[in-house]
């Protein structure tokens, strides 16, 4: 049972909205005039402003990722296994950000908020906003929460892309960079996968060219089968194997084409949960923003170069079931970063929980990662005392 | 306090060296370096609790084992590669010495020398494979696999075109005593060389 009152949890919080009306350029090309984003924080900035930690969510999260918002919540925020007074990101030292980003659908504003200059949904008039928009987008939340440099920005999978992208764009703004079961850049098979998500969505008929809020409807169809397809993506062969086997729902087989074995049930069920909960033009703006993903392209596709721009320290960890995002994909990272003498740290956690490991609790996982941010800590103590001498 | 080998080899490596450090344990050798040498450098490791040790003290460590190469590190990238007590646990020591020696300028390895008279008098007078307090394992469960002697070492060398720059025999009491410097092979329990091509 979910308990708010645990003495490791963040306990009841409360979403926050900011709201810029600074107009925002895009890589797209396109301006948004004026946006809000909702976020979340948990423990304290310090005096110095030194102790904050930037959480960059994936595919399909938020804000809220640490604590509940109402006693009766019956699950906590999505990474609140790793948030909360002794957990690894201790809130008893950092002060902790989460934000939904823009074109989410979660309360930043999106596809589904309301163009102040039509009155209407954003529907598919919403622009492409890319990891690189994101990041913009973050460091002016930062500045207005008066933080000029983060202790580290976390991320897994497309949170871990952020991750990377802060470090390239902004050096003397981030510590550390913890990049979980993430890539430099999508492979073709990730943007097939993609694709097939995207297409299952925009050929959906009740998508109505996007503009499906004016219908009063939805692409339910659409976003269990883009939902499916990329769960499939995020659980290890074994995983399935171990979790669903061939087991059948009612023990022997029907001859039909309704749900039999477990494993169709299981899918069906999250996608249908997620149909409910998301939005179908974020998922496109999403996956989008995945596909484009590639910061060495800015420097004659050299990631080499790229990541030379950075100062920060690095965390990467991969998982050895991960073939989404496979470890090759890490390791990529990781020997650029030794080719241009930047400090990297780097575990190949071997687990089969697949892409999804980055969410729960490995145990190896957990103990390094815990590490790692203990050592960030040290490192803010003792900046701390320098500065008092 | 640092393990005498690793004591020395810190002796040998100037500051704001950069050096790898393959199968780095928990880190110390680095973290000594680092702290007093201002030297940069990463280690490699393929235990998890070693690893979580390593960030734990901020050290660079990146899980890789040596077995599979070093191809993913340019030539001549480190100024020393350092290999304490692992030459005889990998599949191929003449491969990682060699791949030692293309990623760094130098390279500074250890390595229990089994021509040790302590080694030869167990093999002579009980006729079984020697156990000691640097040999722990049984000939079944040992992951020392290549093991050599000072001289097995030095010929390697010789052949393929190795510089010995610097031999440090140690005695059981970790010194470089007159019988060990005299007769190496036979009064030196730890080896530890600096070489270069």
């Amino acid at each position: 049972m979910p308990d708010h009152t645990a003495p490791d949890s963040v306990g009841l919080v409360k979403p926050a909205l900011m709201h810029f009306d600074e107009p925002l350029q895009l890589e797209c090309r396109r301006v948004l005039p004026s946006y809000t984003l909702i976020y979340e924080t948990y423990g304290t900035l310090n005096a110095a402003g030194s102790n904050a930690v930037l959480i960059c969510h994936a595919l399909s999260g938020h804000h809220h990722a640490a604590g509940y918002h109402s006693p009766n919540d019956r699950r906590p925020g999505w990474w609140d296994k790793c948030i909360g007074p002794g957990k690894p990101i201790d809130t008893n030292h950092f002060f902790v950000v989460s934000l939904n980003n823009l074109g989410g659908c979660h309360g930043s504003t999106g596809p589904a908020t309301v163009n102040p200059e039509t009155g209407q949904p954003w529907g598919p008039d919403f622009p492409m906003v890319t990891v690189k928009d994101w990041v913009t987008s973050q460091a002016r939340l930062a500045d207005k929460l008066g933080i000029q440099r983060w202790a580290a920005v976390v991320g897994g999978s497309l949170g871990g892309m952020q991750a990377l992208q802060w470090a390239i764009d902004y050096p003397d703004r981030v510590a550390h960079a913890a990049v979980i079961a993430s890539a430099p850049k999508l492979s073709a098979q990730n943007i097939a996968f993609n694709e097939v998500a995207r297409q299952s969505i925009l050929t959906d008929p009740n998508f109505h060219g996007g503009r499906y809020y004016l219908h009063d409807t939805y692409p339910r169809q659409g976003l269990i089968l883009a939902r499916m397809v990329g769960h499939i993506t995020y659980l290890s062969d074994d995983a399935m194997r171990a979790k669903f086997g061939r087991d059948l729902q009612s023990g022997r087989f029907h001859f039909g084409f309704d749900v039999e074995f477990q494993v169709e049930s299981y899918l069906r069920h999250q996608g249908e949960t997620f149909s409910r909960n998301f939005d179908a033009n974020t998922y496109l703006l999403m996956t989008k923003a995945l596909d484009y993903f590639d910061p060495a392209r800015d420097f004659d596709n050299s990631l080499e170069a790229a990541l030379a721009q950075a100062t920060c320290k690095f965390l990467v960890i991969s998982f050895t079931s991960d073939w989404r995002f496979a470890p090759d994909r890490s390791e990529e990272i990781v020997e650029s970063l030794v080719a241009v003498d930047r400090d990297v740290s780097y575990a190949e956690v071997d687990t089969d929980k697949g892409h999804d490991a980055f969410l729960l609790d490995v145990p190896e996982y957990t103990r390094l990662f815990a590490a790692y941010m203990r050592r960030i800590a040290t490192e803010l103590e003792h900046d701390r005392k320098e500065a008092q001498r | 306090m640092l393990r005498p080998d690793l004591a020395i080899i810190r002796d040998w490596i100037p500051a704001g060296a950069r050096v790898l450090d393959l199968g780095c344990g928990d880190g110390a050798l680095l973290a000594e370096l680092r702290d007093n040498l201002g030297v940069r450098g990463y280690g490699l490791e393929i235990n998890q609790d070693n690893i979580t040790a390593c960030v734990e003290k901020g050290v660079n460590v990146i899980e890789q084992d040596i077995d599979g190469g070093l191809g993913n590190i340019a030539d001549q990238r480190f100024d020393y590669v350092v290999m304490t007590q692992a030459l005889q646990a990998v599949q191929r020591p003449d491969h990682v010495l060699a791949e030692m020696l293309r990623v760094g300028r130098e390279a500074i390895v250890t390595f229990p020398n089994f021509g040790y008279w302590r080694v030869r008098g167990y093999l002579l007078s009980k006729g079984r494979m020697p156990v000691s307090r640097r040999l722990p394992y049984q000939w079944y469960d040992t992951p020392n696999i290549h093991l050599c002697t000072v001289r097995d070492f030095d010929t390697h060398c010789q052949r393929n075109g190795i510089r010995v720059l610097e031999r440090l025999v140690l005695n059981q009491e970790h010194r470089s005593g007159t019988l060990s410097r005299l007769w190496p092979n036979f009064f030196g329990e730890l080896a530890i060389y600096r070489v270069s091509r």
